[in-house]
């Protein structure tokens, strides 16, 4: 508290290291009862727990990729109506231009490709990766988070943040070590 | 509390071998895939290998030159039998591909463990597989340079494809299953390309992984979105695996030739598909195993599981090839003819090479002791390779060298530029293969953590955290 009024440089948040998953699910429970909202943590692997420890809505990304697939399947059926029936008519033997039965594999094939693609650049879009530069990794120790370490990161942006406070808060919750993130 | 810990593991560990041996965390785990990568030198073998399968590379290129400058005439194949090695060849590697899709995308559906240690090779298998399988529909065209021509473009002809073939159905079914292959992929490697990013201690190797990871950093909210994608992707693949072979035995089943107008096709090619891409798989996975000491991580539960879907799906083959003879019989005429000629006739020997090597040879497997001998293992998957190989030779050489007129019958042979073609992409797929292991970590290694049972997160009853 008593350095609180010195001109420190602005930080991202603060940042605490756990050994284990249970510490980290335990840590991001208490820190959500605690009344912190933009809390973040980060695991080598996924952690279900840790949904609904920090409260993450469920992701709107399946209806996004539902869109995408539909969007493939009407491109595949009216690509081939429109060059078969229309453009490029050919009359093979008075079978009709319109033969939607021989239209059906490419139909399911460009669903799937449509769909792959939203789903995959979905993801990375609301995941706002690429991201070259974040924070985090100011972190020394935040290279094990892809190795056998659980972090925890209350950001500064919180409306309850308060830089010493909060670091004191998540050194009360068997963290190893608390380390500011600098921006 | 600490009774739930072990009970995963042992749900594990007693009903079978453990698909990862105990006593591994999460620091032994990553750095053991990760050093391949990173901080082992260069092995010996593995430069013996590169420069065995560089030189085949090389063989296939002088192939293909020749093959471009010359045309396609260099090749064996010519009326009636115009569809030899291109399409045999095409079918085959197509067929191995089939094993990465499944074994990621369906067995991950299915919630089987095992799938963790082996999904990546065999998705990186997949994709060069179907690398190579391409390469033989695009030469077989004659002019290989006009190939774009199969994608519908506005052009200056004012033409469109003819979107009624099976041939643009094999177009679109195999681009857009080497694209969401490759998708599937890459999205599996984003995590483990951060942690080769983090374990790296070279700048220049930590800055190339740091790209290819996109600036990955674990967070939760990225992690929910990633296991949905994950798992939508999954479930897309699934039906894409089914019909990509199923379109490619439309190829054959679509025409009106005796032993390719069957209604069995569709199903009995993709068991076929997905029989001869397990057998890849144990080809490639056996040595790499072996010679990297991954044997805690691609245990014997592994090899088990992988021998026994090659004896399923080897069955439902070989009532594929009982059913096609029984309706040659049935149908009597010009099937039954054709169905006398593939077991009598001057191609008999294929046909019974076939039978023994995909009927006769893979019923070993049914002893466990086979099963865990990894050497007679080996050879069972070489030979299931190549009975595959010989059951679309003799579907195509044999329905088409006797067709319905006697006048126009005629004999096949390969020549010297079919072979060097077929060894050069196989050169070309074991090439791919270790330039893979060389640089990308082959097991994934976040998939594997999450089987350790560190990985598990203690319950909690409920209130507890407030009052202690």
């Amino acid at each position: 508290m008593a350095h609180k009024t010195q001109e420190q440089p602005e930080i991202y948040g603060v940042m605490a290291e756990f050994a284990t998953p249970t510490d980290l699910v335990r840590a991001a429970r208490r820190a959500r009862e605690a009344g912190y909202r933009h809390v973040d943590a980060f695991s080598p692997y996924p952690i279900e727990e840790l949904n609904e420890a920090i409260g993450i809505r469920r992701t709107r990304l399946p209806v996004l990729i539902l869109f995408g697939g539909l969007l493939g399947t009407l491109t595949g059926y009216l690509l081939q109506y429109y060059t078969s029936a229309i453009d490029y008519p050919i009359n093979v033997g008075g079978r009709p231009f319109n033969s939607w039965p021989a239209f059906v594999p490419i139909t399911f094939e460009l669903t799937v490709l449509f769909a792959a693609f939203s789903a995959v650049f979905g993801m990375l879009g609301r995941n706002g990766l690429p991201r070259p530069y974040h924070p985090v990794f100011n972190v020394p120790r935040f290279e094990l988070a892809s190795r056998d370490r659980f972090f925890l990161l209350i950001e500064a942006t919180d409306p309850k943040f308060d830089r010493e406070e909060t670091a004191g808060f998540l050194a009360g919750l068997n963290a190893q070590e608390v380390s500011e993130v600098e921006p | 509390m600490s009774t739930i810990t072990p009970e995963r593991q042992q749900t594990l560990t007693t009903t079978d071998y453990p698909v990862i041996a105990p006593g591994h965390n999460f620091i032994t785990v990553t750095e053991k895939i990760a050093n391949i990568v990173l901080a082992r030198r260069t092995p010996f073998g593995w430069l013996v290998g590169t420069a065995i399968a560089f030189t085949m590379v090389m063989m296939l290129l002088y192939t293909i030159g020749y093959l471009v400058l010359t045309g396609v005439g260099i090749w064996g194949n010519n009326i009636p039998v115009a569809w030899a090695f291109d399409i045999i060849n095409f079918v085959w590697w197509i067929g191995i591909g089939h094993a990465g899709t499944l074994i990621s995308a369906i067995l991950l559906l299915f919630r089987q463990d095992w799938r963790t240690s082996i999904n990546r090779a065999a998705e990186a298998m997949t994709l060069f597989a179907v690398a190579c399988a391409g390469l033989f529909p695009l030469l077989h065209v004659g002019r290989p340079w006009l190939a774009y021509w199969l994608f519908p473009y506005p052009n200056t002809m004012g033409m469109w494809p003819q979107f009624r073939s099976p041939l643009m159905w094999d177009v679109f079914a195999v681009s857009t299953y080497g694209t969401v292959s490759l998708l599937f992929w890459y999205t599996g490697l984003i995590p483990d390309l951060a942690t080769m990013r983090d374990q790296a201690r070279h700048p220049l190797v930590k800055k190339l992984y740091g790209v290819l990871a996109m600036g990955w950093r674990g967070s939760a909210r990225h992690w929910h979105r990633y296991e949905t994608v994950y798992l939508i992707l999954a479930g897309l693949s699934t039906p894409l695996v089914l019909s990509v072979h199923t379109i490619v035995s439309f190829d054959f089943a679509v025409s009106l030739i005796p032993g390719w107008h069957t209604t069995i096709f569709p199903p009995y090619f993709v068991a076929g598909a997905i029989y001869s891409g397990f057998a890849m798989v144990l080809t490639l996975l056996i040595p790499i195993r072996k010679f990297y000491g991954l044997e805690d991580l691609i245990t014997l539960r592994h090899m088990h599981q992988m021998a026994k879907v090659m004896l399923a799906t080897g069955l439902i083959v070989a009532y594929g090839y009982l059913m096609e003879a029984f309706i040659g019989w049935y149908a009597s005429g010009y099937e039954w003819f054709m169905m006398r000629n593939r077991a009598l006739g001057p191609y008999a020997w294929a046909y019974w090479m076939l039978i023994l090597c995909n009927i006769v040879i893979p019923q070993l497997l049914w002893s466990k002791r086979v099963r865990e001998n990894m050497l007679l293992l080996f050879l069972v998957s070489i030979v299931v390779n190549t009975g595959m190989w010989l059951e679309r030779f003799v579907i195509i050489v044999t329905s088409l060298y006797r067709d319905f007129l006697p006048s126009s019958w005629g004999m096949y042979s390969p020549r010297l530029w079919d072979f060097t073609m077929f060894f050069g992409t196989i050169g070309f797929f074991l090439f791919l293969m270790f330039i893979f292991i060389r640089l990308l970590p082959m097991i994934s290694i976040f998939e594997v953590r999450t089987l350790l049972p560190q990985a598990k997160v203690h319950t909690e009853p409920e209130g507890a955290a407030a009052h202690d």
